[in-house]
């Protein structure tokens, strides 16, 4: 499979990165190379194969639904590039 | 190179212990060399000299009054990856520019709770994207290693490749490094160290910053197989805190050294002699084999089929799963914020500006192969072709084989800024095809030096183990040690 430039630049804004036509027109080379080496994998017969889920098994490990830990305001916007009051700023998302 | 940093962690140990030496005696040396090297070789991205000099200075008192932990008072270098607390902690992203985490990862506060020193934060890949470390933000790292009558740069490989360098360089006494696709075991065979990438579970992800985290597993690079073998003992615990971290208690690995291999079964896989493999490589293989059976272990011919197809499925599986673990940055929480006329635009300026070109071609692919329509195709076959590839580990395994013997690379370390790899990046992605194996099935791998090519530049060969059977690692890749003896650059920088 690969892809065109209308979908390179669908991707990019799915992934929430800005890109100029020139950047996107190079990124369709470059995701096009990509893409025909993983297309390699089509001719291993998965037939019946289940999917790696663990990759070591064992069983998901479960805690007490308790509170363990808290009261860290204000280490958690310390590094914000924008905060007020505890509070992460953003730009106004609703009117 | 002064004498103090020129000892292995285990010989540094042994003089703090014997009060021959002081911690501030290394500490300081380590960060002579550092100021004198670093300009040239970039090896660290932030000095915590702070830190360093306190930390010895508390280990000397312990040291004094006959305490002190496993690593006390041994200085070293820290991948920027690890999270440590109020220092410098960017992944070498410009995304995560000022970013000093308030907590600290468990596998440094694991090292630091056991005495060990810390140097500083070393440069790497962009987020461990990368085989060469030429995707930092912070510039390519210098291999301290050259060719015979050449004076060009090298590579040091990546992503950990300023821990490579600053173990190889005597820039610190060991470094923690991770491994995602053989990000610890390629720079390690680019730089004539030895790295281990533990059984996947063994060291806790917990306050690393993640790549792709049913790959990711941290290890050190350090000078010998003895030194790996202690730093991974600090390294590793269970976390209650990773949900992956295995229950298993951590052995005394040191241990294992010097234990004989005589009767271990020992595989050659034999889809690992590529086509146009080189001749070195072959030979290097070759005497690897040879040593082994001259220490007592049987050589035995394995096959390991679905290993062509390993490379792209990792390179389905590890960007979709980055593409996942890299859409926290997005400048509300930390980091860079790049100003936009609403937040979307903030999102996608900010992120345009702040990851590499590396960094968003992965994400792009992982979007893409995770994207409504494709995922089936790409990535749930991804991970179908990757239970394929465990399962021949298993079998192998399940008659009998110990340990597996392969190179670690396909070649010895390459110049820096290589135009055929900037041209294509699948070219570069081929430097982990002995490696990304290891991480597909979980298993652990050691790199250990083998020899020097015909330019001069150092050789690795890569064991692989059963599942938390590290143990057997040490023990066959110190006996190849034995045999190949180690090796050193000169010191030019």
């Amino acid at each position: 499979m690969s892809v065109d430039l209308a979908t390179v630049k669908r991707v990019a804004r799915l992934a929430r990165i800005a890109v100029t036509d020139e950047e996107a027109v190079k990124m369709e080379g470059e995701l096009n190379t990509i893409l025909g080496f993983v297309d390699q994998l089509n001719e291993v017969d998965v037939s019946g194969v289940e999917p790696m889920t663990s990759v070591m098994p064992m069983d998901m490990k479960k805690r007490p639904d308790i509170v363990t830990d808290g009261g860290k305001a204000a280490d958690i916007v310390a590094n914000a590039p924008a905060t007020e009051e505890n509070y992460f700023l953003v730009p106004k998302v609703v009117e | 190179m002064s004498v103090l940093t020129s000892l292995t962690i285990a010989q540094a140990r042994e003089k703090l212990q014997k009060k021959e030496i002081t911690s501030a005696e290394l500490t300081d040396a380590y960060l002579g060399a550092i100021m004198a090297a670093n300009q040239t070789l970039n090896a660290y991205v932030a000095v915590t000299a702070d830190i360093a000099q306190e930390g010895a200075r508390r280990s000397d008192e312990k040291l004094a009054k006959g305490e002190g932990g496993a690593l006390e008072g041994i200085p070293l270098g820290i991948k920027d990856l690890f999270g440590t607390e109020d220092v410098h902690t960017q992944a070498c992203s410009h995304i995560l520019d000022g970013f000093k985490p308030r907590y600290e990862s468990t596998v440094t506060a694991n090292l630091w709770a056991d005495g060990a020193v810390m140097l500083g934060k070393l440069n790497m890949d962009e987020f461990a994207m990368g085989s060469s470390n030429e995707t930092s933000y912070y510039g390519a790292v210098t291999n301290p290693w050259r060719a015979k009558n050449d004076d060009k740069p090298l590579v040091p490989g990546g992503s950990s490749g300023g821990s490579a360098t600053a173990v190889a360089a005597h820039l610190c006494a060991g470094a923690t490094a991770t491994d995602t696709g053989g990000s610890i075991r390629q720079p390690a065979a680019f730089t004539g160290t030895v790295g281990i990438k533990p059984t996947y579970g063994r060291c806790s992800r917990w306050g690393v910053v993640a790549f792709a985290s049913s790959l990711d597993q941290a290890g050190p690079i350090t000078r010998d197989v003895r030194d790996a073998a202690i730093m991974l003992k600090s390294m590793a615990s269970v976390d209650p805190k990773d949900t992956t971290s295995v229950d298993l208690p951590v052995p005394n690995y040191e241990a294992a050294i010097g234990q004989s291999v005589k009767g271990m079964k020992i595989g050659i896989p034999k889809e690992y002699r590529m086509e146009g493999m080189s001749a070195e490589i072959e030979a290097l293989w070759d005497k690897g084999i040879a040593w082994l059976k001259d220490a007592g272990a049987e050589i035995v011919e394995i096959s390991l089929p679905h290993t062509h197809y390993a490379l792209p499925a990792y390179y389905i599986v590890a960007p979709a799963e980055a593409s996942s673990n890299l859409a926290r940055y997005d400048g509300v929480r930390y980091g860079l914020r790049v100003p936009g006329r609403d937040i979307t635009d903030m999102y996608e300026k900010t992120r345009a500006a702040g990851f590499g070109a590396e960094v968003k071609r992965r994400i792009m692919i992982g979007t893409y192969v995770l994207s409504s329509g494709y995922y089936d195709a790409y990535y749930l076959r991804a991970q179908k072709v990757r239970t394929l590839i465990k399962r021949d580990f298993e079998n192998v395994f399940h008659a009998g084989v110990d340990a597996i013997l392969t190179p670690a690379t396909p070649s010895a370390a390459f110049g820096i800024n290589d135009q055929e790899m900037a041209a294509d990046p699948v070219k570069m992605y081929l430097n982990d095809i002995f490696t990304v194996t290891v991480n597909m099935a979980g298993l652990p791998g050691i790199a250990v030096p083998a020899g020097l090519d015909s330019n001069g530049l150092p050789l690795g060969l890569q064991l692989i183990g059963k599942p938390f059977d590290e143990e057997t690692l040490f023990r066959a890749g110190h006996v190849i040690e034995q045999a190949a003896g180690r090796f050193q650059p000169d010191h030019w920088w």
